[in-house]
Formats: C-alpha cells, sequence, structure tokens
C-alpha cells in the first residue's frame, strides 16, 4: 500500500518498537500468573460444559471447588487429569460429578505427573480437532460462498431475546450485511461466569451463552446457503469471562469476535491486572482458530473530545496491536478500531476525520481496520443522525476501512429496532455503491491540511508511546491516558480472581500462559 | 410582521404541515406481516380505525425479512388539544448562571450546598453526570465541581445505590444527583425506584433533595418515581444548580405565602 500521507517511516518503527516493548513488559508483569477465568477455560477446552443441579455453570463448579482446597496454583487441569487417570473418567464427567457434590478432587491420591498430563493432553487435542475442524468448515463455507466486497458491514443485534435478535439479523442479512455481532446484555461483564443455554431476557443486549452462538450461527448458515452469500457471525469477548466465550465463540464458530485489551479496565472498572492475563489467553485462542478480533479505541472519543484524543487512540492501536501479535494473532485477524466521533458543529471536522481514518489505514497496512459510526453527538434527531452517517459512510469507502459498523439513525436513542438497521445498511449500501472507487482517485495536496493533521498525530502518537515504555502501561492507565479515565492497578473488579501458579502447574493451551522463571 | 402561528388559537391545537390545522403527521413502523397486499391494508386500518388518524397514505413499504414490512405513512389528526386546560407541567425554576446561583446561595442559604451524584446499578455510562458535576462541564459551563457555593462528590458508574446512600450521609449530603442511561426494558425504573425505598426506608426522605437524569429521563416521570426533579438531554450544570438553590432556599424559609412561591 502507497502512504498517500507520505508518512515520516521512521517514525512508524519507532512508534512499533516502542510499542512491542509496552506488549512485553505486560507479558513480564503478568507471567507466572493465572485467573480462575483462565482455569475455566482450560476446563472448557478439555470438554467441560454444562451446569450443575445448582444451575452453576460447570467450569465454575469446577474451578471453585478446586480453590477451595487451595489447589489453583497446580492448575485446574492437574486436578481434573488426576481425576480422569484415577476414576477413569472424561474431564466432562469428572466435572459433572463435582458439580453434583459426588466426588471430591482433593479425596483422591496424586497419581505420577506423565498419565495426568497425557490424560490432559489428550482431552485438550480432541477439543483443538473439534474447534480446528469447526474453523475449517468456516473457511470453506466463505470460501464457497463468498462474501461481498468490502468495507465489510458490521451490524449489532441487542433486542435482549436471541429469538428476536435472530430474526432482526436475518432482516440485516437481507439488506446486503456482512457481519451479525450480537452485543451482550448490560452487566454481563461483570459476571464471574457465563450463563447456559438460550436466553430471551436481556438489557441492552443478549447474553452471550455457547447456546445463542449456536442458534444465531444456525440461522445465519441456513440464510447463507439459501441465498449464496457467507454471512459472518460476531459476538464480544469482554468483561470478567473473556476467555471462555472467546472457547465458545471457537466451539461454535464465530468468525469475528470484539476482543479489547483495555476496555474492560476503562468501561466496566475490571481491573487491570486481571484483565491483562485474561485478555491474553483469551486472544490466544482467537488467534487459533481464525477469528477476526476488533479493538476498541473508538470507545476513547466517547469520553474524551475526539480531535484532542486523536493521538491516544493512535498509540493505543499500536499496544492492542503488539499485546494481540504478542499471543499469536495474525495480522489478518486484526481489526484495528478507528471511529467518526468529532462533533458535527466542528468546522473541517470531515477533514479531521478523513486524517484520522487514512491514517490509521496506512498504519496498519496488513490489518483489516475497522471503522466505527458517530455515537456520542447523536441524540434524538433521527435525521441528523443519518446525514452524519453518510458522510461516515463516505469517509469509510474513501479511506478503504475494511469493516464498517454501521451507522443507525436512532443511535442516540435505543437498541435499534428492527427497520433502524435496514434504514442504516441502504445509507451505507448506497454510499459505498456510489463512491466505490473514490479511494483510487484521491490524492491529498502534500502540504494539506489532512496530511499535515495526519503528521501531527502521528508525532504526538509516538511522544506519547515513548513516555509509555518509561513510565509502563500500567502508570499510563492510572494518569488517564486512555479515553480520559483513570484506574489503579489494585482497584477494579476480578482482582480476587488471580493467582500465582506453582512449579508444576498444568495448563494445556501451551505458550498462552507463560510458566514462571526457571521451570 | 404577524406568523401563521400567532394566528392559531391555543385552545384548538393541531400538527402543522403546510397549511394551518392540516393536521399532518408522519409515522413509521413495522408490522410482523409479509410484505403484500394483506400488510398494507393492515397498516392502514391500524392508523385509520385504530389511531384515530384520517386519510392514511403509505408513502414507502419494504419487505425487511419473511415475516416483517417497514412503513413510513402519512395521515392527517382531526384531534385537537386545548392548550389552556393543560396542567402547568414544570415547577418554575428561575434560569440562572453560575455566577446567580452562587450569589443566590450565598445569599439565601449562606453555606455551601453538597451534593453527591452517580451512575447508578450496572449502568457504565458516565459522561452525563461528569458533564454535571465534574470540573470541565458541558459544551463550555462548568460542572458543579467549579460553583464557589458547592461543594460535589462524584462516584462516577457502576455505584450500588446502596453505597451512594451511605457515602451521602457520610457527607452529609443536601441532594443526591442520580443519572441512569440503559433503559432497556425499563432497566433504569427498577433501580430508580429502590434508591427512593432506601431513602425512605431510612427515614431521610425529607432531609435529601433527589434528582434523577439521563437521555431518556423526564421530570414527569422522575416525580412519579418519588424524585423531587428529573432532566434529561441538554441539561446544563447551572440548570441543575439552579434547581437545587431555589428548591433548597423554599425549604429553608419558605416564602410568606406557601401557595404562591416566588423565587
Ligand atoms: C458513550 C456511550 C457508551 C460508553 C460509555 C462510557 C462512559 N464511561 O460513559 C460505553 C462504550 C462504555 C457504552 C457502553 C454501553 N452502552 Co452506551 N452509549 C454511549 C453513547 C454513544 C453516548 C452517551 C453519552 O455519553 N452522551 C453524552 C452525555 C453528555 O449525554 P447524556 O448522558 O444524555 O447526559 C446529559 C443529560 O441526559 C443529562 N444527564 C445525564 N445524567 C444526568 C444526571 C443528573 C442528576 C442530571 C441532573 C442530568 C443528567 O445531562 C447531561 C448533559 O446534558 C450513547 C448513544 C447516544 N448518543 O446517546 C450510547 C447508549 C446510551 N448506550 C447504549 C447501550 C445499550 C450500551 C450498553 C448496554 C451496550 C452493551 N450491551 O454493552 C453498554 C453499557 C453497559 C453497562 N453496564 O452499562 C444505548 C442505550 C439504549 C437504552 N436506551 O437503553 C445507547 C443509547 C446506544 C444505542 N442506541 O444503543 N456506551
Amino acid at each position: 500500500m502507497r502512504s498517500k500521507l507520505a508518512l515520516d517511516a521512521g517514525l512508524v518503527r519507532s512508534c512499533r518498537a516502542a510499542a512491542a516493548r509496552v506488549a512485553a513488559q505486560v507479558a513480564e508483569a503478568t507471567a507466572g500468573r493465572s485467573s480462575v477465568a483462565v482455569e475455566r477455560t482450560v476446563a472448557r477446552m478439555l470438554g467441560v460444559d454444562g451446569v450443575d443441579p445448582h444451575d452453576v455453570p460447570l467450569p465454575n463448579a469446577l474451578v471453585d471447588h478446586v480453590a477451595e482446597l487451595d489447589g489453583l496454583p497446580r492448575g485446574v487441569a492437574a486436578w481434573v487429569g488426576n481425576a480422569m487417570v484415577a476414576t477413569e473418567r472424561t474431564a466432562a464427567e469428572v466435572a459433572a460429578a463435582v458439580g453434583a457434590g459426588e466426588l471430591s478432587l482433593g479425596e483422591l491420591p496424586w497419581a505420577e505427573r506423565e498419565p495426568i498430563e497425557r490424560a490432559i493432553a489428550d482431552a485438550h487435542a480432541a477439543t483443538i480437532a473439534a474447534m480446528r475442524a469447526r474453523c475449517a468448515e468456516r473457511d470453506a463455507l466463505r470460501e464457497r460462498l463468498g462474501e461481498q466486497a468490502r468495507p465489510h458491514r458490521y451490524v449489532l443485534t441487542a433486542t435482549g431475546n436471541v429469538y428476536e435478535d435472530r430474526d432482526h439479523a436475518l432482516a440485516v442479512a437481507e439488506a446486503g450485511g456482512d457481519i451479525i455481532a450480537v452485543i451482550r446484555s448490560t452487566a454481563q461483564s461483570l459476571l464471574d461466569f457465563v450463563p447456559f443455554g438460550p436466553t430471551t431476557e436481556g438489557y441492552g443486549g443478549t447474553f452471550a451463552t455457547q447456546a445463542n452462538f449456536r442458534i444465531m450461527r444456525e440461522a445465519l448458515d441456513e440464510w447463507s446457503r439459501a441465498n449464496g452469500r457467507y454471512v459472518r457471525l460476531s459476538s464480544f469477548c469482554s468483561g470478567l469471562c473473556m476467555p471462555e466465550i472467546a472457547a465458545m465463540g471457537a466451539a461454535e464458530g464465530l468468525d469475528n469476535m470484539v476482543n479489547d485489551a483495555l476496555y474492560g479496565i476503562l468501561y466496566r472498572d475490571l481491573n487491570i491486572q486481571r484483565t491483562m492475563i485474561d485478555q491474553r489467553v483469551s486472544r490466544a485462542v482467537n488467534g487459533r482458530f481464525g477469528i477476526v478480533i476488533n479493538t476498541g479505541e473508538d470507545n476513547y472519543l466517547r469520553t474524551a473530545d475526539a480531535i484532542d484524543a486523536a493521538p491516544s487512540v493512535v498509540a493505543s492501536q499500536f499496544i492492542n496491536y503488539f499485546l494481540a501479535r504478542d499471543c499469536g494473532v495474525p495480522d489478518a485477524q486484526i481489526a484495528i478500531g478507528n471511529s467518526f466521533e468529532i462533533a458535527p458543529s466542528v468546522e473541517n471536522g470531515l477533514l479531521y476525520e478523513w486524517a484520522h481514518a487514512q491514517l490509521t489505514r496506512e498504519l496498519f497496512p496488513e490489518c483489516p481496520v475497522k471503522y466505527m459510526p458517530p455515537t456520542k453527538h447523536m441524540d434524538g434527531n433521527l435525521f441528523m443522525t443519518h446525514a452524519c452517517d453518510t458522510l461516515f459512510n463516505l469517509i469509510t469507502v474513501a479511506t478503504d476501512q475494511e469493516i464498517q459498523t454501521i451507522g443507525i439513525p436512532t443511535e442516540g436513542i435505543f437498541t435499534p429496532h428492527i427497520h433502524d438497521r435496514v434504514l442504516g445498511m441502504e445509507c451505507s449500501n448506497y454510499v459505498f455503491t456510489a463512491a466505490r472507487s473514490l479511494a483510487d482517485e484521491i490524492e491529498f495536496k502534500p502540504d494539506g491540511f489532512i496530511v499535515r493533521r495526519a503528521h501531527e498525530v502521528l508525532r504526538e502518537a509516538h511522544a506519547m508511546l515513548e513516555e509509555i515504555v518509561e513510565i509502563g502501561l500500567f502508570a499510563a492507565l492510572e494518569r488517564a491516558t486512555f479515553g480520559d479515565v483513570s484506574r489503579t492497578l489494585e482497584g477494579g473488579r476480578g482482582a480476587d480472581g488471580i493467582f500465582d501458579v506453582a512449579s508444576d502447574y498444568l495448563n494445556p493451551l501451551a505458550g498462552a500462559v507463560e510458566a514462571p522463571a526457571g521451570v | 410582521m404577524s406568523s401563521v402561528a400567532q394566528r392559531a388559537s391555543l385552545d384548538a391545537v393541531r400538527p402543522y404541515g403546510d397549511h394551518l390545522d392540516d393536521g399532518l403527521v408522519q409515522l413509521s413502523f413495522t408490522l410482523p406481516v409479509d410484505h403484500g397486499p394483506l400488510a398494507r391494508e393492515a397498516a392502514l386500518a391500524l392508523v385509520r380505525d385504530k389511531m384515530g388518524l384520517i386519510k392514511p397514505e403509505i408513502v414507502h413499504a419494504k419487505p425487511l425479512t419473511p415475516g416483517y414490512t417497514y412503513f413510513v405513512l402519512f395521515a392527517q389528526c382531526q384531534h385537537a388539544v386545548d392548550c389552556d386546560r393543560l396542567a402547568a407541567v414544570r415547577t418554575a425554576t428561575r434560569a440562572m448562571s453560575e455566577e446567580e446561583v452562587d450569589a443566590f446561595v450565598a445569599e439565601r442559604l449562606g453555606r455551601p450546598i453538597v451534593v453527591i451524584g452517580a451512575s447508578t446499578g450496572t449502568d457504565t455510562h458516565s459522561v452525563g453526570i461528569d458533564s454535571i458535576l465534574n470540573l470541565k462541564g458541558f459544551d463550555g459551563r462548568h460542572g458543579l465541581e467549579a460553583y464557589h457555593w458547592f461543594r460535589a462528590h462524584n462516584l462516577g458508574s457502576q455505584v450500588p445505590n446502596t453505597a451512594l446512600l451511605a457515602k451521602a450521609f457520610d457527607v452529609e449530603a443536601d441532594a443526591i444527583l442520580v443519572s441512569q442511561t440503559v433503559t432497556q426494558q425499563g432497566l433504569h425504573l427498577h433501580n430508580l425506584t429502590e434508591l427512593v425505598e432506601l431513602v425512605e426506608a431510612e427515614g431521610k426522605r425529607r432531609d435529601l433533595l433527589l434528582v434523577c437524569g439521563g437521555p431518556r429521563i423526564t421530570d414527569e416521570l422522575a416525580k412519579e418515581l418519588g424524585f423531587d426533579a428529573g432532566f434529561s438531554k441538554g441539561t446544563y450544570p447551572n440548570d441543575v444548580a439552579a434547581f437545587i438553590a431555589q428548591e433548597l432556599a423554599a425549604r429553608e424559609r419558605p416564602p410568606v405565602d406557601a401557595a404562591a412561591p416566588e423565587l
């Protein structure tokens, strides 16, 4: 990709080097630690699912049981593996027995290490094989049915009822949508468990459950086959169950997932360290199974000024990118987030947006950058929102964004009604068609507003990154570097779910969690 | 120059399109019916026979997915309202700037007003309450933190009602300010009602001003739920400050003629 902005390649390299260093610092700071969510993910990756007689999800029942034995430092896998060897049951059967109160893992004698590791490796391999097959099936279906030209239109449903979401998703598919994302219910992020089964009651979103994923995937597959065009499914890996939701997504053949390293910290007040540990495993799982992740820098512009905060968006994009790379997510699966959030009253606001969007595009040439619509300044005047969305659509196509979350006229009022999304889609379709090759036609004036602004943002982002390397990401978060939100290392929810792993810690998600030094 | 509107009489007000009293309204909705003549007839019948509008006209109809059709219609409203017979909806608060509020509090109360606010329950939206309370304020106007005669405490978002109340007692707050943004399935109603109940259970309802706000909150809703006032989109910090100051002044030193408070 040729740079239309004539960016300073040395400066870009320096940004990347600084961000890579920040990611490495985070990995170092969290090495040797795991969390209850990571352990529940391990349980799921061994085939544990379902609920106990009190409706407690079995991964929770199991991990809570091991925690009561003070056994987490060994890793839940060690306990399950031992029980598998001793009782000749599968991991799922062990968890069910524990959940039913029929089996106490603390009462079993410890077997040799070797058979335990073998039992775990086999169980894990079986899950991996099933997920790989799911992933291959997706690739084949996408290949066979085909997809539309990019930008891909990403559309949210959020009725609270998975069956209503299903109908809304089909309406989006009819209107030309490429990716359907079911947004989670309010407060799911704060739950330290994933609800089980299909759900019909959510607030401002629908619970992310494995059954809900399946219901949506089946409906979209049916539509895709009938209409000869593949429609993708997305959800959210955020909150206290980031890694578990990633595993569920892999099991059910999701194509995309929102997976931002910092979102939970900044916008749900989750503990920094807990989130850093969880995001690593979550993203490792997404990366392994072909799921495209979306980062969420757009959010900063909702709590901070969209012009002032532009450099922090770029700094965060680099950090988010390297944190993802660090756990094995390839470039083609990292959809870097950016957004169109400048107040409509700002003179030349469109030029600023153009500069920012083009900058993101050029900084991450191998990534499917994802563009978000105006939200913060949208209000009850839905016609004005529609007008703003039109310009947003123009920038999307003119800067070669690959994924676009479509703008919806009722953004400032409620989660969309079934026809609101279709109106948004019509606007997107119109602009994408009418301006399809606009990006190819455009060159920027070398000393013009857009080029100058892009350089300015990059320079300031670079300065921020240099400072973050100096003080570390955690201190930067405390100083409200992102979104004007300040968070402390010890504060926030979920810190009680972190623990230090022992020297004999067992976790089959190899490489996802570092062993402590010297082991 | 007199506009057409000035010539209309307030005792029979109808919607206006381009001719006085034409009653024109626009509607859009989806029916869970397959696109086709039946769906069209259903839309027209609904508007004409049940909504009480006349001459409905479908100007746009679109199938969304099997089983759903979207409509845009125009119709005429023949009914009218008599504005003179409407109960006064708003409590009259005199508009005041930041400086005017400060001067008013200094003169009428002679002590700082303590306010505490939060976005409660599981609601993570903090921009609304921040723009009322924080120094930076909203749209170029300072938040209450900047006022000389206000002491503002902002607990942020996702704050349980119980925690907010405990802290309110702690700082001896005059007013509690609650923000609610997520309203889907009536989530905010539960949260707001719970706060009022907690305050009443403590026997402190009379000692505290309860104010709520958010994009979908109205003054009427707030009062219905037991709050003293509610504020919506477009609220400036000085609007809230003026209300709190005037209300406290009225309560601490009620005007002589209570029936006709003059502020
Ligand atoms: C920013 C934003 C976010 C940010 C919030 C960041 C933060 N720390 O605040 C993030 C990205 C985190 C977010 C998350 C979610 N959001 Co949101 N968000 C918005 C957005 C874009 C802007 C809101 C905003 O900041 N407005 C600017 C402020 C200044 O306006 P305001 O809040 O109305 O405040 C003014 C007045 O109302 C009043 N006021 C407000 N509070 C108070 C209090 C008092 C006491 C007083 C006197 C006055 C007052 O004064 C203010 C100044 O005038 C709106 C869309 C929109 N344009 O409204 C969606 C929106 C509010 N979000 C929505 C939803 C559904 C969510 C989620 C539930 C999505 C999900 N399923 O995850 C989550 C929330 C999860 C949770 N646990 O709460 C919906 C709400 C739908 C509804 N009616 O229920 C909206 C409308 C978007 C949509 N169309 O779907 N969101």
